[in-house]
């Protein structure tokens, strides 16, 4: 009678821990994958365009759109921002050194693999985050994270990797793969009044028209970054265009480069690995 | 010249002292009166500013749950901030009203914020 017992408390034991196995295997957190299915549903879902082409954004999807940016590209908007950022680039700070010194390569053709995750600090460094802690290291103040200066310098910055695959790396640390999968989270995750999550307008209804405007897809969407908007009438970057659609959703937004927006820029940029930068870019 | 009916039926012209008597009750009548209105007027005022204070209490309150959940809306914030600006110009039923509407916007974005702990994983690409 007790070994009966014994063997269907056994039995019940192998079924509970059957019944949680899939679970635990829904939650795994497999970059790898995610980026593959990324990559899959977009390209299924735009049969026509290049998988390369998604870093155009709006205009991969909308032909007459694309002719007018073409005709942009021949004096972009960005093209004062991008003489700025050189010069500002190359200036010293006050005690000698450059943002280069900071910077491996002395900081040309890099931008391809920001964000990166810093172990020592625990934590995503994207490029602009990266950009004042080299300006607090040499005792300047830091800049302003959503425009005019720091749009600058990474606007040159991305313009010496253009044409250079995202690279976005996710080391061994369990503490990076929590911020890849953080990341994932906020991107998927609904808020603001509108109940509006980043994928509901640039997964879901990407190509689709939200008033005057195509919906640009998600893929693909930080390698035109930072970005020239003509409804900014100047240039933003990531953090102002994180920023602006948490705010068009009439949800708070947070501060710029808070934990989640820089988890959520390691996210998005690691689906981009393989897409080519493109920035600075030109938007409507 | 005012009359009064006597006991036989008969009207009578009043008294000079009754006459006074009368017209200082009417007074004191009307100044009580007058002095209930105002305390009235004030309690109930005093009553409304309370009402206001609770009502915006509940909605900050609210409004900072949401904001450790990460997802204030706009819409709270204006909300509480047109309250506040009611209140300031004395209108506390108006502040009221906008105060409790900021509770339930506030309410709504901590029930969204709950509920998309799990729920994102639904609109998940696998």
């Amino acid at each position: 009678m007790r070994s009966m017992i014994h063997f269907a408390a056994a039995a019940l034991a192998v079924l509970a821990l059957l019944s949680v196995l899939p679970a635990v295997a829904d939650d795994a957190v497999d970059p790898v994958a995610d980026a593959s299915a990324f990559q899959s549903y977009f390209t299924r879902k735009f049969p026509h365009v290049k998988l390369e082409d998604f870093v155009n954004g709006p205009y991969s999807m909308n032909e007459d759109m694309r002719r007018q940016w073409q005709e942009i590209e021949q004096f972009p908007p960005y093209e004062f921002a991008l003489e700025a950022g050189k010069e500002m680039f190359a200036k010293p700070f006050r005690n000698g050194k450059t943002y280069a010194d900071c910077f491996p390569n002395q900081g040309i053709g890099i931008r391809q693999n920001y964000p990166i995750f810093d172990e020592k600090q625990g934590k995503v460094v994207t490029l602009e985050l990266a950009l004042n802690q080299c300006r607090l290291a040499n005792g300047e103040a830091p800049l302003s994270y959503v425009k005019d200066e720091m749009a600058a310098l990474t606007a040159y910055m991305a313009y010496t990797s253009r044409g250079k695959p995202f690279d976005i790396k996710i080391p061994g640390d369990p503490r990076a793969l929590a911020a890849y999968q953080d990341g994932k989270r906020y991107f998927y995750t609904r808020r603001g009044q509108l109940n509006f999550s980043c994928a509901s307008c640039h997964v879901q209804t990407a190509g689709e028209r939200i008033r005057a405007e195509v919906l640009a897809p998600a893929l693909g969407i930080l390698n035109a970054m930072p970005i020239y908007r003509s409804e900014w009438s100047g240039m933003g970057t990531i953090s102002r265009r994180f920023i602006t659609c948490n705010s068009q959703t009439r949800g708070v937004p947070l501060d710029a480069q808070d934990d989640e927006y820089r988890d959520l820029e390691y996210y998005l940029s690691y689906l981009g690995n393989g897409l080519p930068i493109s920035g600075p870019g030109a938007r409507p | 010249m005012r009359t009064m009916p006597l006991s036989d039926g008969r009207l009578s012209a009043q008294s000079k002292p009754e006459r006074g008597a009368r017209k200082t009750m009417r007074i004191l009548a009307l100044a009580l009166a007058s002095l209930l209105l105002i305390a009235g007027g004030a309690a109930l005022a005093a009553g409304s500013e309370a009402g206001f204070r609770a009502a915006y209490a509940a909605a900050e309150a609210a409004n900072q749950e949401a904001g450790r959940l990460r997802d204030q809306w706009t819409t709270t914030v204006t909300a509480l901030a047109e309250a506040r600006k009611s209140a300031d110009s004395g209108d506390f039923d108006h502040a009221t009203a906008l105060a409790k509407q900021a509770e339930a916007l506030a309410k709504a974005s901590i029930f969204q914020a709950e509920s998309e702990k799990e729920a994102w994983k639904n609109s998940e690409i696998h």
